[in-house]
């Protein structure tokens, strides 16, 4: 069974729309019955079907073992399907007609290269793609700015903690000014404190530079926080369980994380997570 | 009022060290001195004689007196030796490379590059010595076969434990192989291969001495290892005991040079390479 509903953080009943795109506008990846088997024969996901719309935030909830992460490396491109479609209609199509989405990724962890300084690892995308020193690291040196890391552009990765390493990580993953962000539980292995923190520096970024967040947590109450969107997962194999658009203020903020509102929003959410883990 | 050397403790330092320091470099020379005097005082009080075991005064009169000789082995053997380690790490490298480029060549190749390893150099050094006609270019295979499993092992390993996640950032960035062979797998490996070349830096000294001594005196060779052999023709015991140390010598300084080379392109990142600061 398949959920779909709106749920308002003001007392008035928001009409019911369609999360994908509104019509007549193109969603910037669309899902058809995507479906992995990996080689030893598990089922990871199976029949997905998923518009996320341009400019969105969107987050994937759901149990360890739903797919959530399977689903995020298909989009990116990492892990290919095994059956099903991954459109992306609005990207720009190479020569051969391979769609070439402008792409950033976080993982769980920071994945930095420790021989390099923060600097050389946000530049390093654009020093993959060929972009000269100089401007590449004019580039990066931007984002380090933008990430409050200004002063640790010529520090090695040992030299920074858990919070400034993934700073890091989403400075390179947005050097490219990509259309999508893929984070993959980007904060799940940082203390509460850094986390919230992190939490409203994505926020703020994702408001100047308006891409595409597709953001993949198992924590209810941080799906709440950022999203607009919250699709939640079932296990066993991965699909889709229920599609919620939260109707909450754009400015999140610390008074919102302690408002009735956000404990209402996160109440539903969170039973649409435990009616996903019974179904 | 707090005086501003208290507020922030500065190391201390003796001529130029770090106090620290001073006990690791003076703890193993006392040690060494002890030895050394216990070992004269023995030789004297017991009077040993010289062609049964010298007493380290005569073995460093004869290392002075026996110079011109030793000094020409000694450059003779570490001329081996070095050229041994330099083709250890060009082949161990680029064998390397093509093992982490391609599952097959590793199936392929690996168990005979462990076979090389385990049969024991003595046993194949009459055989190379009797194919290569070239008496130099025999001790050098010699030296290579020992010194280069380590180097392949080492680095293989570390350029198949490179982080999986940065090899998919590569992906989704559209690396070439190259690009992620040389920026990504081959800086990853950098600690291995280093740890695999200060093993092999004494190997390669070892394989030279050994193939030496197989070479024997039939050879035209004039290392230390044919020094200490023919010493030991002449009964020249103290001669045998200076070949003898400057071979542990140089085994030494070759140790302490690798590990400065891995210390000095790790200290910027990697753990090994850290100061322990507690």
């Amino acid at each position: 069974m398949q959920e779909d509903g709106t749920i308002a953080a003001s007392d008035h009943t928001a009409p019911a729309r369609n999360h994908g795109t509104a019509p007549g506008t193109l969603p910037v990846v669309s899902l058809r019955g995507v479906t992995k088997r990996y080689g030893n024969g598990t089922l990871a996901v199976r029949g997905l079907d998923l518009d996320i719309a341009a400019g969105g935030f969107v987050s994937l909830l759901g149990p360890s073992g739903c797919g959530k992460s399977t689903v995020l490396r298909m989009v990116a491109g990492l892990s290919p399907v095994t059956a099903g479609t991954i459109d992306w209609p609005r990207a720009t199509h190479d020569a051969r007609g391979t769609p070439r989405p402008k792409l950033g990724f976080v993982f769980q962890e920071p994945t930095l290269m420790p021989w390099q300084t923060a600097i050389d690892n946000v530049a390093l995308p654009l020093r993959l793609e060929g972009v000269a020193k100089a401007e590449r690291h004019r580039r990066a040196r931007k984002m380090l700015a933008l990430v409050g890391l200004s002063d640790f552009a010529e520090s090695y990765p040992r030299e920074l903690s858990g919070g400034m390493k993934m700073r890091v990580s989403i400075a390179r993953a947005l050097v490219t000014e990509p259309e999508m962000l893929l984070l993959d539980e980007p904060f799940a292995a940082l203390d509460e404190i850094t986390r919230f923190r992190l939490n409203n520096d994505l926020l703020r970024l994702w408001e100047a530079r308006r891409f595409t967040a597709v953001f993949v947590t198992h924590s209810v109450f941080e799906s709440v926080y950022l999203s607009e969107r919250v699709i939640v997962m079932a296990a066993g194999p991965g699909r889709l369980h229920s599609d919620l658009s939260i109707e909450a203020p754009v400015q999140r903020d610390e008074a919102f994380r302690t408002s009735p509102d956000y404990a209402a929003l996160c109440r539903t959410v969170s039973g649409a997570l435990e009616r996903a883990m019974a179904a | 009022m707090t005086p501003p050397d208290e507020a922030l403790p500065q190391e201390r330092r003796f001529l130029g060290l770090s106090a620290g320091t001073w006990p690791r470099i003076l703890a193993p020379l006392v040690m060494g001195l002890l030895l050394l005097g216990g070992w004269e005082w023995a030789v004297r009080h017991f009077a040993v004689p010289a062609y049964i075991v010298p007493g380290p005064v005569q073995i460093a009169q004869t290392l002075v007196k026996d110079w011109p000789t030793l000094s020409g082995s000694l450059a003779v053997t570490l001329r081996i030796t070095l050229l041994a380690l330099l083709v250890a790490v060009s082949a161990g490298v680029a064998l390397s490379v093509l093992f982490s480029q391609s599952k097959w060549v590793e199936m392929t190749f690996l168990p005979y590059a462990v076979m090389l390893q385990v049969t024991p150099v003595v046993a194949i050094a009459p055989l190379i010595i009797i194919w290569v006609d070239n008496v130099q270019a025999s001790l050098l295979i010699c030296a290579w076969i020992v010194a280069f499993f380590p180097i392949v092992s080492n680095t293989t390993i570390g350029l198949n434990s490179t982080d999986r996640n940065l090899v998919d950032l590569f992906r989704l960035y559209g690396a070439t192989r190259w690009q992620t062979l040389v920026q990504l797998r081959l800086p990853a490996a950098m600690p291995f291969f280093l740890a695999g070349l200060r093993i092999s830096g004494g190997l390669s000294l070892i394989g030279a001495i050994v193939a030496e001594f197989v070479a024997g005196t039939g050879g035209a060779s004039s290392g230390l290892a044919y020094r200490i052999l023919e010493s030991g023709y002449q009964l020249q015991i103290p001669r045998m005991f200076a070949a003898l140390a400057l071979i542990s010598f140089s085994g030494v300084v070759i140790f302490l040079a690798l590990s400065l080379v891995s210390h000095l392109m790790l200290r910027r990142w990697h753990e090994s390479a850290l100061k322990k600061d507690r």
